[in-house]
Protein backbone atom coordinates (compact mmCIF):
# COMPACT_ATOMS: atom_id res chain seq x y z
CA UNK A 1 0.00 0.00 0.00
CA UNK A 2 1.18 3.47 -0.84
CA UNK A 3 2.00 5.65 2.14
CA UNK A 4 0.38 9.09 2.20
CA UNK A 5 3.13 11.65 1.58
CA UNK A 6 1.12 14.78 2.36
CA UNK A 7 -2.08 15.07 4.37
CA UNK A 8 -5.21 16.46 2.70
CA UNK A 9 -4.98 19.45 5.05
CA UNK A 10 -1.34 20.07 4.12
CA UNK A 11 -2.21 20.06 0.41
CA UNK A 12 -5.13 22.43 0.99
CA UNK A 13 -2.91 24.79 2.95
CA UNK A 14 -0.16 24.64 0.33
CA UNK A 15 -2.68 25.88 -2.23
CA UNK A 16 -3.74 28.65 0.13
CA UNK A 17 -0.09 29.62 0.61
CA UNK A 18 -0.06 30.29 -3.15
CA UNK A 19 -3.29 32.29 -2.88
CA UNK A 20 -5.51 29.56 -4.31
CA UNK A 21 -8.72 28.09 -2.91
CA UNK A 22 -8.63 24.39 -3.70
CA UNK A 23 -11.13 21.60 -3.20
CA UNK A 24 -11.42 17.96 -4.13
CA UNK A 25 -13.46 16.50 -6.93
CA UNK A 26 -14.75 12.94 -6.53
CA UNK A 27 -14.34 11.18 -9.87
CA UNK A 28 -16.83 8.47 -8.94
CA UNK A 29 -19.48 10.72 -7.38
CA UNK A 30 -18.91 13.51 -9.94
CA UNK A 31 -19.25 16.13 -7.24
CA UNK A 32 -17.13 18.35 -5.06
CA UNK A 33 -15.85 17.17 -1.68
CA UNK A 34 -15.04 19.55 1.16
CA UNK A 35 -13.30 19.50 3.63
CA UNK A 36 -10.44 17.63 1.94
CA UNK A 37 -10.05 14.00 2.91
CA UNK A 38 -8.61 10.64 1.83
CA UNK A 39 -11.92 8.93 1.07
CA UNK A 40 -14.93 10.29 -0.80
CA UNK A 41 -17.88 10.49 1.66
CA UNK A 42 -20.37 9.84 -1.16
CA UNK A 43 -18.84 6.69 -2.64
CA UNK A 44 -16.02 5.49 -0.38
CA UNK A 45 -13.66 5.87 -3.31
CA UNK A 46 -10.06 7.07 -3.03
CA UNK A 47 -10.31 8.70 -6.46
CA UNK A 48 -10.28 12.34 -5.41
CA UNK A 49 -8.53 14.94 -7.52
CA UNK A 50 -7.64 18.48 -6.54
CA UNK A 51 -9.26 21.37 -8.38
CA UNK A 52 -9.06 25.12 -8.05
CA UNK A 53 -12.14 27.13 -7.25
CA UNK A 54 -12.90 30.34 -9.13
CA UNK A 55 -13.60 31.73 -5.65
CA UNK A 56 -17.17 32.86 -6.20
CA UNK A 57 -20.00 31.91 -3.89
CA UNK A 58 -23.22 32.82 -2.10
CA UNK A 59 -23.84 33.36 1.61
CA UNK A 60 -25.85 30.35 2.83
CA UNK A 61 -26.14 31.26 6.52
CA UNK A 62 -24.80 34.10 8.64
CA UNK A 63 -24.53 35.27 12.22
CA UNK A 64 -22.83 37.99 14.21
CA UNK A 65 -21.05 36.64 17.23
CA UNK A 66 -20.58 39.02 20.17
CA UNK A 67 -17.55 38.26 22.32
CA UNK A 68 -17.51 39.50 25.89
CA UNK A 69 -14.49 41.62 25.02
CA UNK A 70 -13.90 43.05 21.58
CA UNK A 71 -15.97 43.90 18.55
CA UNK A 72 -18.76 41.69 17.18
CA UNK A 73 -17.71 39.68 14.12
CA UNK A 74 -19.32 37.78 11.29
CA UNK A 75 -19.35 34.00 10.93
CA UNK A 76 -20.92 32.67 7.76
CA UNK A 77 -21.36 29.53 5.72
CA UNK A 78 -20.56 30.11 2.06
CA UNK A 79 -21.85 27.95 -0.79
CA UNK A 80 -19.10 28.00 -3.40
CA UNK A 81 -20.19 27.85 -7.03
CA UNK A 82 -18.29 24.61 -7.68
CA UNK A 83 -20.64 22.84 -5.26
CA UNK A 84 -19.12 22.83 -1.80
CA UNK A 85 -19.75 24.74 1.41
CA UNK A 86 -17.31 26.13 3.94
CA UNK A 87 -17.26 28.22 7.07
CA UNK A 88 -15.74 31.67 6.70
CA UNK A 89 -16.57 35.32 7.26
CA UNK A 90 -17.49 38.21 4.99
CA UNK A 91 -15.23 41.23 5.32
CA UNK A 92 -15.29 44.84 4.07
CA UNK A 93 -18.87 45.39 5.29
CA UNK A 94 -20.42 45.59 8.75
CA UNK A 95 -20.92 42.09 10.20
CA UNK A 96 -24.68 42.63 10.48
CA UNK A 97 -24.86 43.78 6.84
CA UNK A 98 -23.93 40.28 5.66
CA UNK A 99 -27.09 38.75 4.23
CA UNK A 100 -28.12 35.31 3.07
CA UNK A 101 -28.05 35.18 -0.72
CA UNK A 102 -25.30 37.80 -1.03
CA UNK A 103 -22.76 37.06 -3.76
CA UNK A 104 -19.21 36.97 -2.43
CA UNK A 105 -15.71 36.30 -3.67
CA UNK A 106 -12.67 34.68 -2.09
CA UNK A 107 -9.84 36.71 -0.60
CA UNK A 108 -6.85 35.23 1.15
CA UNK A 109 -6.35 36.26 4.75
CA UNK A 110 -2.87 36.00 6.21
CA UNK A 111 -3.19 36.25 9.99
CA UNK A 112 0.57 36.23 10.46
CA UNK A 113 2.64 34.55 13.14
CA UNK A 114 2.38 30.77 13.18
CA UNK A 115 -1.22 30.78 11.99
CA UNK A 116 -1.64 29.56 8.40
CA UNK A 117 -3.57 31.65 5.83
CA UNK A 118 -7.28 31.02 5.45
CA UNK A 119 -10.06 32.03 3.05
CA UNK A 120 -12.34 34.97 3.80
CA UNK A 121 -14.88 36.54 1.47
CA UNK A 122 -15.88 40.01 0.34
CA UNK A 123 -19.01 41.16 -1.46
CA UNK A 124 -18.80 40.78 -5.23
CA UNK A 125 -20.50 44.14 -5.69
CA UNK A 126 -18.35 46.39 -3.54
CA UNK A 127 -20.56 48.92 -1.79
CA UNK A 128 -19.83 52.61 -2.24
CA UNK A 129 -17.57 53.83 0.54
CA UNK A 130 -17.53 55.27 3.10
CA UNK A 131 -21.30 55.45 3.63
CA UNK A 132 -24.27 54.01 1.74
CA UNK A 133 -24.35 56.19 -1.34
CA UNK A 134 -27.05 56.69 -3.97
CA UNK A 135 -28.62 53.65 -5.60
CA UNK A 136 -26.53 52.04 -8.30
CA UNK A 137 -23.30 52.71 -6.46
CA UNK A 138 -22.27 49.14 -7.13
CA UNK B 1 -38.38 -10.60 13.40
CA UNK B 2 -35.38 -8.92 14.92
CA UNK B 3 -34.64 -5.42 16.04
CA UNK B 4 -35.88 -3.76 19.18
CA UNK B 5 -39.31 -4.97 20.25
CA UNK B 6 -41.97 -2.45 21.19
CA UNK B 7 -42.43 -2.53 24.96
CA UNK B 8 -39.77 -5.20 25.65
CA UNK B 9 -38.09 -3.00 28.29
CA UNK B 10 -39.09 -0.17 30.57
CA UNK B 11 -37.72 2.69 32.62
CA UNK B 12 -38.53 1.79 36.21
CA UNK B 13 -36.48 4.20 38.30
CA UNK B 14 -35.45 7.81 37.76
CA UNK B 15 -33.66 10.44 39.82
CA UNK B 16 -31.72 13.64 39.54
CA UNK B 17 -28.51 14.06 41.49
CA UNK B 18 -27.82 17.41 43.11
CA UNK B 19 -28.48 20.10 40.52
CA UNK B 20 -27.62 23.72 39.89
CA UNK B 21 -24.39 24.54 41.68
CA UNK B 22 -23.06 21.52 43.57
CA UNK B 23 -20.69 21.44 46.54
CA UNK B 24 -17.02 22.20 45.95
CA UNK B 25 -14.87 19.22 44.86
CA UNK B 26 -17.91 17.08 43.98
CA UNK B 27 -16.96 15.06 40.89
CA UNK B 28 -19.10 13.99 37.91
CA UNK B 29 -18.72 10.40 39.12
CA UNK B 30 -20.02 11.43 42.58
CA UNK B 31 -23.11 12.81 40.88
CA UNK B 32 -23.58 9.65 38.80
CA UNK B 33 -23.34 7.50 41.93
CA UNK B 34 -25.74 9.75 43.83
CA UNK B 35 -28.19 9.60 40.92
CA UNK B 36 -27.92 5.80 40.71
CA UNK B 37 -28.48 5.42 44.45
CA UNK B 38 -31.60 7.60 44.29
CA UNK B 39 -32.95 6.01 41.10
CA UNK B 40 -32.56 2.51 42.55
CA UNK B 41 -34.41 3.64 45.70
CA UNK B 42 -37.12 5.05 43.40
CA UNK B 43 -37.87 1.56 42.04
CA UNK B 44 -36.93 -0.60 45.03
CA UNK B 45 -33.86 -2.21 43.50
CA UNK B 46 -30.33 -2.29 44.94
CA UNK B 47 -26.85 -1.93 43.54
CA UNK B 48 -26.42 -5.73 43.74
CA UNK B 49 -29.20 -6.06 41.15
CA UNK B 50 -27.35 -3.90 38.61
CA UNK B 51 -25.53 -5.88 35.92
CA UNK B 52 -25.68 -3.30 33.13
CA UNK B 53 -23.79 -0.01 33.41
CA UNK B 54 -24.26 2.78 30.89
CA UNK B 55 -22.94 6.30 31.31
CA UNK B 56 -21.52 9.39 29.65
CA UNK B 57 -19.91 12.63 30.76
CA UNK B 58 -17.70 15.16 29.01
CA UNK B 59 -15.38 15.23 32.01
CA UNK B 60 -14.03 11.68 32.08
CA UNK B 61 -12.40 9.90 29.15
CA UNK B 62 -13.11 6.49 30.67
CA UNK B 63 -16.20 7.21 32.76
CA UNK B 64 -17.34 3.58 32.58
CA UNK B 65 -14.17 2.40 34.32
CA UNK B 66 -14.33 5.15 36.90
CA UNK B 67 -17.99 4.60 37.68
CA UNK B 68 -17.73 0.80 37.92
CA UNK B 69 -14.76 1.12 40.26
CA UNK B 70 -16.54 3.74 42.36
CA UNK B 71 -19.64 1.54 42.71
CA UNK B 72 -17.60 -1.63 43.27
CA UNK B 73 -19.32 -3.53 40.50
CA UNK B 74 -18.16 -5.50 37.48
CA UNK B 75 -21.12 -5.21 35.10
CA UNK B 76 -21.90 -7.91 32.52
CA UNK B 77 -22.92 -5.21 30.04
CA UNK B 78 -21.28 -1.82 29.71
CA UNK B 79 -21.75 0.99 27.21
CA UNK B 80 -20.25 4.47 27.27
CA UNK B 81 -21.40 5.73 23.89
CA UNK B 82 -20.90 9.48 23.72
CA UNK B 83 -22.49 11.48 20.91
CA UNK B 84 -23.22 14.72 22.72
CA UNK B 85 -26.32 15.57 24.70
CA UNK B 86 -28.43 12.93 22.95
CA UNK B 87 -26.15 10.12 24.22
CA UNK B 88 -28.70 9.02 26.81
CA UNK B 89 -31.40 8.34 24.21
CA UNK B 90 -28.88 6.20 22.36
CA UNK B 91 -28.22 4.55 25.73
CA UNK B 92 -31.90 3.66 26.14
CA UNK B 93 -31.84 1.82 22.81
CA UNK B 94 -28.57 0.09 23.71
CA UNK B 95 -29.87 -0.91 27.15
CA UNK B 96 -33.09 -2.20 25.61
CA UNK B 97 -31.00 -4.25 23.19
CA UNK B 98 -28.96 -5.72 26.04
CA UNK B 99 -32.07 -6.49 28.11
CA UNK B 100 -33.86 -8.03 25.16
CA UNK B 101 -30.86 -10.26 24.38
CA UNK B 102 -30.46 -11.23 28.03
CA UNK B 103 -27.01 -9.65 28.26
CA UNK B 104 -28.12 -8.04 31.50
CA UNK B 105 -31.23 -7.88 33.71
CA UNK B 106 -31.03 -4.40 35.22
CA UNK B 107 -29.26 -1.54 33.49
CA UNK B 108 -28.57 1.91 34.91
CA UNK B 109 -27.89 4.92 32.69
CA UNK B 110 -26.01 7.69 34.50
CA UNK B 111 -24.73 11.20 33.92
CA UNK B 112 -22.84 13.78 35.92
CA UNK B 113 -21.37 17.21 35.22
CA UNK B 114 -19.81 19.93 37.31
CA UNK B 115 -19.33 22.39 34.44
CA UNK B 116 -20.74 25.35 36.37
CA UNK B 117 -18.46 24.78 39.35
CA UNK B 118 -15.27 24.18 37.37
CA UNK B 119 -16.08 26.37 34.36
CA UNK B 120 -17.24 25.34 30.90
CA UNK B 121 -13.76 25.69 29.45
CA UNK B 122 -12.47 22.96 31.75
CA UNK B 123 -15.53 20.73 31.51
CA UNK B 124 -15.32 19.87 27.82
CA UNK B 125 -12.51 19.71 25.33
CA UNK B 126 -12.94 21.87 22.26
CA UNK B 127 -11.30 20.10 19.36
CA UNK B 128 -9.35 22.24 16.91
CA UNK B 129 -10.92 22.14 13.46
CA UNK B 130 -8.65 23.73 10.84
CA UNK B 131 -11.67 24.47 8.62
CA UNK B 132 -13.75 26.20 11.31
CA UNK B 133 -11.66 27.27 14.30
CA UNK B 134 -9.86 30.13 12.46
CA UNK B 135 -13.24 31.90 12.17
CA UNK B 136 -13.76 31.78 15.95
CA UNK B 137 -17.25 30.33 16.05
CA UNK B 138 -18.45 30.54 19.65
CA UNK B 139 -19.53 26.91 19.81
CA UNK B 140 -22.11 25.67 20.08
CA UNK B 141 -24.03 29.00 20.01
CA UNK B 142 -22.70 30.23 16.65
CA UNK B 143 -23.64 26.98 14.93
CA UNK B 144 -27.23 27.05 16.16
CA UNK B 145 -27.42 30.76 15.30
CA UNK B 146 -26.48 29.89 11.72
CA UNK B 147 -29.35 27.39 11.65
CA UNK B 148 -31.69 30.04 13.05
CA UNK B 149 -30.57 32.48 10.34
CA UNK B 150 -31.66 30.00 7.68
CA UNK B 151 -35.00 29.36 9.36
CA UNK B 152 -35.67 33.10 9.60
CA UNK B 153 -34.64 33.58 5.96
CA UNK B 154 -36.62 30.71 4.50
CA UNK B 155 -39.74 30.78 6.65
CA UNK B 156 -39.95 34.28 8.10
CA UNK B 157 -39.43 33.05 11.65
CA UNK B 158 -38.96 36.02 13.99
CA UNK B 159 -36.91 36.73 17.09
CA UNK B 160 -40.19 37.15 18.96
CA UNK B 161 -41.19 33.61 18.00
CA UNK B 162 -37.84 32.29 19.21
CA UNK B 163 -38.36 34.24 22.44
CA UNK B 164 -41.79 32.64 22.87
CA UNK B 165 -39.99 29.30 23.29
CA UNK B 166 -37.89 30.72 26.14
CA UNK B 167 -40.93 32.29 27.78
CA UNK B 168 -42.90 29.03 27.65
CA UNK B 169 -39.96 27.16 29.15
CA UNK B 170 -39.77 29.71 31.95
CA UNK B 171 -43.47 29.38 32.69
CA UNK B 172 -43.06 25.62 33.05
CA UNK B 173 -39.95 26.11 35.20
CA UNK B 174 -41.90 28.25 37.64
CA UNK B 175 -44.03 25.14 38.27
CA UNK B 176 -40.95 22.98 38.94
CA UNK B 177 -39.55 23.36 42.49
CA UNK B 178 -36.04 22.21 41.46
CA UNK B 179 -35.74 24.46 38.40
CA UNK B 180 -32.77 26.84 38.40
CA UNK B 181 -34.71 29.92 37.25
CA UNK B 182 -37.25 31.30 39.71
CA UNK B 183 -38.44 34.57 38.12
CA UNK B 184 -40.93 35.20 35.30
CA UNK B 185 -39.59 36.08 31.85
CA UNK B 186 -41.21 38.09 29.04
CA UNK B 187 -40.59 38.28 25.29
CA UNK B 188 -39.21 41.87 25.52
CA UNK B 189 -36.80 40.72 28.26
CA UNK B 190 -35.51 37.92 26.03
CA UNK B 191 -34.98 40.34 23.13
CA UNK B 192 -33.25 42.94 25.33
CA UNK B 193 -30.88 40.51 27.02
CA UNK B 194 -27.16 40.41 26.17
CA UNK B 195 -26.58 39.40 22.53
CA UNK B 196 -24.42 36.28 22.16
CA UNK B 197 -24.69 35.23 18.52
CA UNK B 198 -27.43 36.86 16.47
CA UNK B 199 -30.36 36.14 16.68
CA UNK B 200 -29.70 34.64 20.12
CA UNK B 201 -29.45 36.61 23.31
CA UNK B 202 -28.37 34.86 26.48
CA UNK B 203 -32.08 34.05 27.09
CA UNK B 204 -32.30 32.08 23.84
CA UNK B 205 -29.52 29.85 25.13
CA UNK B 206 -29.59 27.08 27.72
CA UNK B 207 -28.36 27.48 31.25
CA UNK B 208 -24.91 26.52 32.41
CA UNK B 209 -25.47 24.42 35.53
CA UNK B 210 -24.05 21.40 37.28
CA UNK B 211 -26.14 18.28 37.55
CA UNK B 212 -26.60 14.62 36.88
CA UNK B 213 -28.86 11.71 37.53
CA UNK B 214 -29.75 8.19 36.56
CA UNK B 215 -32.40 6.06 34.91
CA UNK B 216 -32.93 2.38 35.75
CA UNK B 217 -34.15 0.03 33.03
CA UNK B 218 -35.21 -3.58 33.15
CA UNK B 219 -37.23 -6.08 31.15
CA UNK B 220 -40.98 -5.60 30.82
CA UNK B 221 -41.62 -8.73 32.91
CA UNK B 222 -39.47 -7.60 35.80
CA UNK B 223 -40.72 -4.02 35.52
CA UNK B 224 -44.25 -5.07 36.45
CA UNK B 225 -43.09 -6.39 39.83
CA UNK B 226 -41.42 -3.14 40.94
CA UNK B 227 -42.55 -0.23 43.08
CA UNK B 228 -43.82 2.23 40.52
CA UNK B 229 -45.68 2.03 37.20
CA UNK B 230 -43.18 1.31 34.40
CA UNK B 231 -42.57 3.67 31.51
CA UNK B 232 -42.32 1.21 28.64
CA UNK B 233 -40.00 1.88 25.74
CA UNK B 234 -42.42 1.85 22.81
CA UNK B 235 -40.09 3.28 20.20
CA UNK B 236 -36.48 4.29 19.61
CA UNK B 237 -34.94 5.98 16.59
CA UNK B 238 -31.67 7.66 15.86
CA UNK B 239 -29.93 9.58 13.11
CA UNK B 240 -26.57 11.26 12.64
CA UNK B 241 -26.27 13.82 9.84
CA UNK B 242 -22.88 15.51 10.41
CA UNK B 243 -20.41 16.50 13.12
CA UNK B 244 -19.57 20.12 12.27
CA UNK B 245 -22.15 22.72 11.27
CA UNK B 246 -20.39 23.44 7.97
CA UNK B 247 -21.16 19.84 6.96
CA UNK B 248 -24.87 19.86 7.87
CA UNK B 249 -26.74 19.21 4.61
CA UNK B 250 -29.71 21.54 5.26
CA UNK B 251 -29.66 23.77 8.32
CA UNK B 252 -33.45 23.79 8.56
CA UNK B 253 -33.95 20.02 8.52
CA UNK B 254 -32.51 17.90 11.33
CA UNK B 255 -31.96 14.20 11.80
CA UNK B 256 -35.05 14.28 14.03
CA UNK B 257 -37.03 13.72 10.86
CA UNK B 258 -35.44 10.28 10.49
CA UNK B 259 -35.08 9.47 14.19
CA UNK B 260 -38.72 10.42 14.79
CA UNK B 261 -39.94 8.30 11.90
CA UNK B 262 -38.02 5.27 13.15
CA UNK B 263 -39.37 5.75 16.67
CA UNK B 264 -42.96 6.21 15.46
CA UNK B 265 -42.67 3.13 13.23
CA UNK B 266 -41.45 0.98 16.13
CA UNK B 267 -44.10 2.40 18.48
CA UNK B 268 -46.85 2.14 15.85
CA UNK B 269 -47.82 5.65 16.90
CA UNK B 270 -47.83 9.07 15.27
CA UNK B 271 -47.47 12.62 16.54
CA UNK B 272 -51.22 12.82 17.18
CA UNK B 273 -50.91 10.00 19.74
CA UNK B 274 -48.32 11.76 21.93
CA UNK B 275 -49.47 13.46 25.14
CA UNK B 276 -46.30 15.25 26.25
CA UNK B 277 -43.05 16.26 24.54
CA UNK B 278 -39.67 16.66 26.16
CA UNK B 279 -37.42 18.19 23.46
CA UNK B 280 -33.75 19.04 23.80
CA UNK B 281 -33.91 22.85 23.99
CA UNK B 282 -30.27 23.91 24.14
CA UNK B 283 -31.37 26.91 22.04
CA UNK B 284 -34.80 28.33 21.27
CA UNK B 285 -34.51 27.30 17.60
CA UNK B 286 -34.20 23.64 18.68
CA UNK B 287 -37.74 23.41 19.98
CA UNK B 288 -39.06 24.88 16.73
CA UNK B 289 -36.98 22.54 14.56
CA UNK B 290 -37.95 19.45 16.53
CA UNK B 291 -41.67 20.31 16.61
CA UNK B 292 -41.48 20.44 12.82
CA UNK B 293 -39.26 17.43 12.23
CA UNK B 294 -41.20 15.24 14.69
CA UNK B 295 -44.40 16.08 12.83
CA UNK B 296 -46.25 18.39 15.23
CA UNK B 297 -46.45 21.11 12.59
CA UNK B 298 -45.37 21.53 8.98
CA UNK B 299 -41.79 22.50 8.08
CA UNK B 300 -41.46 26.25 8.45
CA UNK B 301 -44.54 26.58 10.68
CA UNK B 302 -42.70 26.08 13.97
CA UNK B 303 -42.35 29.79 14.71
CA UNK B 304 -46.06 30.43 14.35
CA UNK B 305 -46.82 27.17 16.23
CA UNK B 306 -45.12 28.35 19.44
CA UNK B 307 -46.79 31.78 19.48
CA UNK B 308 -49.55 32.71 21.88
CA UNK B 309 -48.48 30.34 24.64
CA UNK B 310 -49.31 27.24 22.58
CA UNK B 311 -46.52 25.19 24.19
CA UNK B 312 -46.72 26.93 27.59
CA UNK B 313 -48.69 25.67 30.61
CA UNK B 314 -52.38 25.72 29.68
CA UNK B 315 -51.55 25.79 25.95
CA UNK B 316 -52.51 23.31 23.26
CA UNK B 317 -49.43 21.07 23.47
CA UNK B 318 -47.32 20.53 26.62
CA UNK B 319 -43.64 20.84 25.67
CA UNK B 320 -40.66 20.77 28.05
CA UNK B 321 -42.73 20.55 31.18
CA UNK B 322 -39.73 20.62 33.55
CA UNK B 323 -38.70 24.06 32.26
CA UNK B 324 -36.19 22.63 29.82
CA UNK B 325 -32.53 23.29 29.33
CA UNK B 326 -33.50 26.94 28.99
CA UNK B 327 -34.84 27.36 32.54
CA UNK B 328 -34.62 24.14 34.58
CA UNK B 329 -31.14 22.66 34.28
CA UNK B 330 -28.46 22.21 31.63
CA UNK B 331 -25.17 20.66 32.71
CA UNK B 332 -23.88 20.32 29.12
CA UNK B 333 -25.36 16.98 28.07
CA UNK B 334 -29.00 17.42 28.92
CA UNK B 335 -30.64 14.33 27.41
CA UNK B 336 -30.96 12.28 30.59
CA UNK B 337 -33.26 14.87 32.16
CA UNK B 338 -35.73 14.53 29.28
CA UNK B 339 -36.08 10.82 30.09
CA UNK B 340 -36.53 11.59 33.78
CA UNK B 341 -39.28 14.15 33.16
CA UNK B 342 -41.08 12.01 30.57
CA UNK B 343 -41.16 9.09 33.02
CA UNK B 344 -42.47 11.26 35.85
CA UNK B 345 -45.19 12.68 33.62
CA UNK B 346 -46.30 9.14 32.71
CA UNK B 347 -46.39 8.24 36.42
CA UNK B 348 -48.37 11.36 37.31
CA UNK B 349 -45.70 12.58 39.75
CA UNK B 350 -45.28 16.12 38.46
CA UNK B 351 -47.44 18.13 40.84
CA UNK B 352 -48.35 21.60 39.58
CA UNK B 353 -46.91 20.92 36.12
CA UNK B 354 -48.53 17.48 35.68
CA UNK B 355 -50.17 16.96 32.29
CA UNK B 356 -53.57 15.34 32.93
CA UNK B 357 -54.12 11.85 31.56
CA UNK B 358 -50.57 11.51 30.26
CA UNK B 359 -50.13 8.06 28.68
CA UNK B 360 -47.45 8.63 26.04
CA UNK B 361 -44.38 10.84 25.95
CA UNK B 362 -41.55 11.68 23.60
CA UNK B 363 -38.07 12.33 24.95
CA UNK B 364 -36.06 13.70 22.05
CA UNK B 365 -32.31 14.15 22.37
CA UNK B 366 -29.98 16.34 20.35
CA UNK B 367 -26.20 16.26 20.35
CA UNK B 368 -23.29 18.23 18.97
CA UNK B 369 -24.44 21.05 16.68
CA UNK B 370 -27.75 19.48 15.60
CA UNK B 371 -25.50 16.52 14.73
CA UNK B 372 -26.97 13.50 16.51
CA UNK B 373 -30.70 13.06 17.01
CA UNK B 374 -32.31 10.31 19.03
CA UNK B 375 -36.00 9.90 19.80
CA UNK B 376 -37.46 7.72 22.55
CA UNK B 377 -41.21 7.16 22.87
CA UNK B 378 -42.40 6.00 26.27
CA UNK B 379 -45.83 4.81 27.32
CA UNK B 380 -47.80 3.56 30.31
CA UNK B 381 -49.02 -0.05 30.72
CA UNK B 382 -52.26 0.64 28.80
CA UNK B 383 -50.29 1.60 25.67
CA UNK B 384 -48.24 -1.58 25.45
Amino acid sequence: MERIAQSPLAVYQAYLDRGELAYQWSLEASRAVFYPRLICPYTGSERLEWRLSAGLGTVYATTVTHPRDGAPYNVALIDIDEGFRLMSRVEDIAPDAVAIGMRVKFRLHRPGGDEPPYPVFVPVATPTLPSPGPAGGA
Amino acid sequence: MGGLQRGSAAIVGVAESDLGAVAAEISPIDLMAQGIHRALADCGLALKDVDGLVCATAQSRTSGLNLAEYLGISPAFIDTTILGGSSFMFHVAHAQMALQLGLCQVAVIAYGSTQRTIGRRHASVHEYNPYETPFHPFLPSTAYALAASRHMHQFGTTREQLAAVAVAARQWALLNPVAWEKKPLSVPEVLAARMISYPFTVRDICLVTDGGGAVVMTTAERARSLKKPPAYVLGCGQAITHANISSMPDLTVTGALASGKAAYDMAKLGPGDIDVLELYDAFTINTILFLEDLGFCAKGEGGRFVEGGHIAPGGGLPVNTNGGGLSYCHPGMYGLFLLIEATRQLRGECGARQVAGCETAIAHGNGGVLSSQSTVILGVEATV
